[in-house]
């Protein structure tokens, strides 16, 4: 167990590492100079010079590697070019928002898509399995933000029940909740897309195994086999797919707070490619980066927790 | 998978494209929602391409006086905030969705397969090398790198392509690889060899047809996606310039007045979700038909 423990921590740390490598060249080499990027075509090459000293960028690329590196691990992570604060700070503060919806559009996908995949996978080639499959696929076709501007028209502009915009700070729980359903559930309802498919097709392998067939013929209910023996088995897949979504989840959630205008990361990350705040944009990535390899991470420890059969090897 | 097909048959790599072909059309009849995903896939296609002919004004045309005016008879799908009409413009901006998403994935997918097939073929350092970088790559959020990368190049349909395509390349090398490494252990490759035939031979004439069916499954699939991403960046404010009409855009000028104009995002909303939805039922049910796991329970 400490094994495969250690050896998944050391493939995520190398992953980590790859990673942030690509960050800093795809932010140091892909505009060809930052300084120009910011400060536009017109600037005097004086100010270029100045700017490039500035931001270190005239010091040996190596170098600036090496800093680049040990900034991210000592929290360095350097000066937002706009409002001059630590760029780890102006991440911080607005991180909670981002996570509390990803969360709870998590748990909303997860309590939406694992029932509504079983029911699917035991109705199968039958009415509810069809229009499940295809509510699903219509689901998962639905860009994030279209789906908020129809939710937003249909539930704050009709019916007037939900904030039109939510401040993200609301003084109760009440508040909060409400501020939070409307984005919750956008982001939530395409999640749950995911999951109902791959809990349907995972749900229809383990249907087909020979211990369901041996319990079925042993005359156990077909409820408690579901629970008992198939529900646990279809899990894994559903894990796996919900680390591999977590890039779509994160997409998703920039698009859904810039419609709800709900502070978090995407709108940070919008407001600092639309101000050319180019230590702010490096930290994004890095705090992106973090985010995903961490979830990788955590996605195959779980494995062991739902599936005691998986060989720590 | 398709079956492999025996060498003996032809070495002619057109032949062997014709039994990958062979291999989708009967893809396509196991399933059959595929055939209706198609089927809207190109009318939207046409619409697109008949645009000119068949949109009922010109879509930069501004009218002042006719600006915000709900669906009528002379704007069936109403005006927007400099009195364009907006069923022209979303006639004309199918046209940026679909050459953006078709020649992104088109890139993606030559240099994506590319990339799998030498690395499943030649496999050992190569392999792990390469295939490390693309799930490094795969690890970023596609929208956040999408991005990141028009960012810093400028918004211009060249850029959101080169954007788009770098965040497809990764999944196309990957499923090119996977059955690679199973072709390349067969006998006609084998064969192959013993005849002299060079590697690039054998893995343009040999292994690719057999992985081609699930190459192009994979492709409409992303290409929904990059229509998806195309629009996103467009609705963020990262798509190609106004005053061209693109879906994504006009969603982000509709929502500025949503709330007494619901129509300017509503209707180019509506053709985002026909196009992605159109081309994911096309993909999905050829991925049912053609994934051997699926295709037995048939």
């Amino acid at each position: 167990m400490t094994g495969f423990v250690l050896k998944r921590m050391g493939f995520a740390v190398i992953t980590l590492f790859s990673v942030l490598t690509l960050v800093f060249f795809i932010v140091r080499v892909l505009p060809g100079d930052p300084a120009m990027v910011i400060l536009g075509d017109q600037a005097s090459q004086a100010a270029i010079e100045s700017l490039r000293t500035r931001l270190g960028l005239d010091r040996p690329i190596t170098l600036q590697y090496v800093d680049f590196m040990r900034g991210v691990f000592v929290g360095d992570w350097g000066v937002s070019m706009v409002s001059g604060r630590p760029v780890i700070q102006e991440i911080a503060k607005v991180l909670p928002a981002t996570l509390e919806l990803t969360f709870a559009a998590l748990i909303l996908g997860a309590a939406v898509g694992i029932p509504l995949g079983v029911w699917s996978a035991v109705s199968r080639n039958t009415p509810p399995d069809y229009v499940i499959r295809l509510a699903s696929l219509l689901g998962l076709s639905f860009p994030a933000f279209v789906s908020a501007v129809l939710l937003l028209l249909a539930f704050s502009i009709t019916l007037r029940w939900f904030p039109v915009m939510s401040s993200g700070h609301g003084e109760t729980l009440v508040d909060r909740l409400r501020d939070l359903a409307l984005p919750a559930i956008n982001l939530g309802l395409i999640m749950a897309a995911y999951i109902t498919r791959v809990s349907r097709s995972a749900m229809l392998e383990v249907l087909n195994q020979d211990y369901v067939r041996t319990a079925k013929a042993k005359g156990i209910a077909f409820g408690q086999i579901l629970i008992r023996h198939c529900l646990r088995n279809t899990l894994i897949p559903v894990v796996t797919v919900v680390g591999l979504y977590l890039g779509i989840l994160i997409g998703n959630s920039v698009l859904t707070e810039i419609v709800f205008n709900r502070p978090g990361l995407g709108r940070l990350i919008v407001g600092a490619l639309n101000q050319r705040d180019y230590t702010m944009l490096q930290g994004m990535m890095v705090i992106y980066t973090l985010m995903v390899v961490g979830v990788n991470l955590l996605t195959d420890l779980t494995y062991g927790l739902i599936d005691p059969r998986i060989k720590y090897s | 998978m398709t079956k492999a097909v025996h060498p003996a048959a032809s070495s002619d790599f057109r032949i062997m494209v014709g039994a990958a072909g062979a291999g989708l059309i009967k893809a396509f009849n196991t399933n059959k929602t595929s055939w209706i995903g198609l089927g809207l896939f190109l009318f939207v296609c046409l619409l697109a391409i008949l645009a000119p002919w068949i949109a009922p004004h010109d879509p930069l045309d501004q009218n002042i006086l006719f600006r915000l005016r709900p669906p009528s008879e002379a704007h069936w799908m109403g005006t927007d905030f400099f009195g364009r009409d907006i069923l022209s413009r979303i006639l004309y901006g199918a046209r940026i969705s679909l050459v953006i998403g078709l020649v992104a994935i088109a890139a993606a997918m030559v240099i994506g397969t590319a990339i799998g097939l030498i690395a499943g073929y030649y496999g050992g350092r190569i392999d792990i090398i390469v295939m490390q970088t693309m799930d490094v790559l795969l690890a970023f959020p596609s929208l956040i790198l999408g991005l990141i990368v028009v960012a810093m190049l400028g918004p211009s349909i060249t850029n959101l392509i080169i954007a788009i395509a770098l965040t497809a390349i990764p999944p196309f090398a990957r499923i090119a690889r996977a059955p690679t490494i199973a072709v390349k252990e067969r006998e006609f490759i084998e064969a192959g060899r013993a005849l002299g035939y060079s590697d690039a031979r054998l893995m343009l004439g040999h292994i690719l047809p057999n992985i081609l069916p699930e190459v192009l499954v994979m492709g409409s699939l992303w290409l929904a996606t990059a229509i998806r991403v195309e629009a996103s960046l467009a609705f963020i404010g990262l798509g190609v310039s106004p005053p061209t009409a693109t879906w994504g855009g006009m969603i982000r000028e509709g929502f500025e007045n949503i709330l007494d104009s619901f129509w300017l995002a509503l209707f180019p909303s509506i053709a985002i979700l026909i196009v992605v939805f159109a081309l994911n039922l096309l993909g999905d049910g050829l991925r049912d038909a053609i994934d051997p796991r699926l295709r037995g329970e048939q």
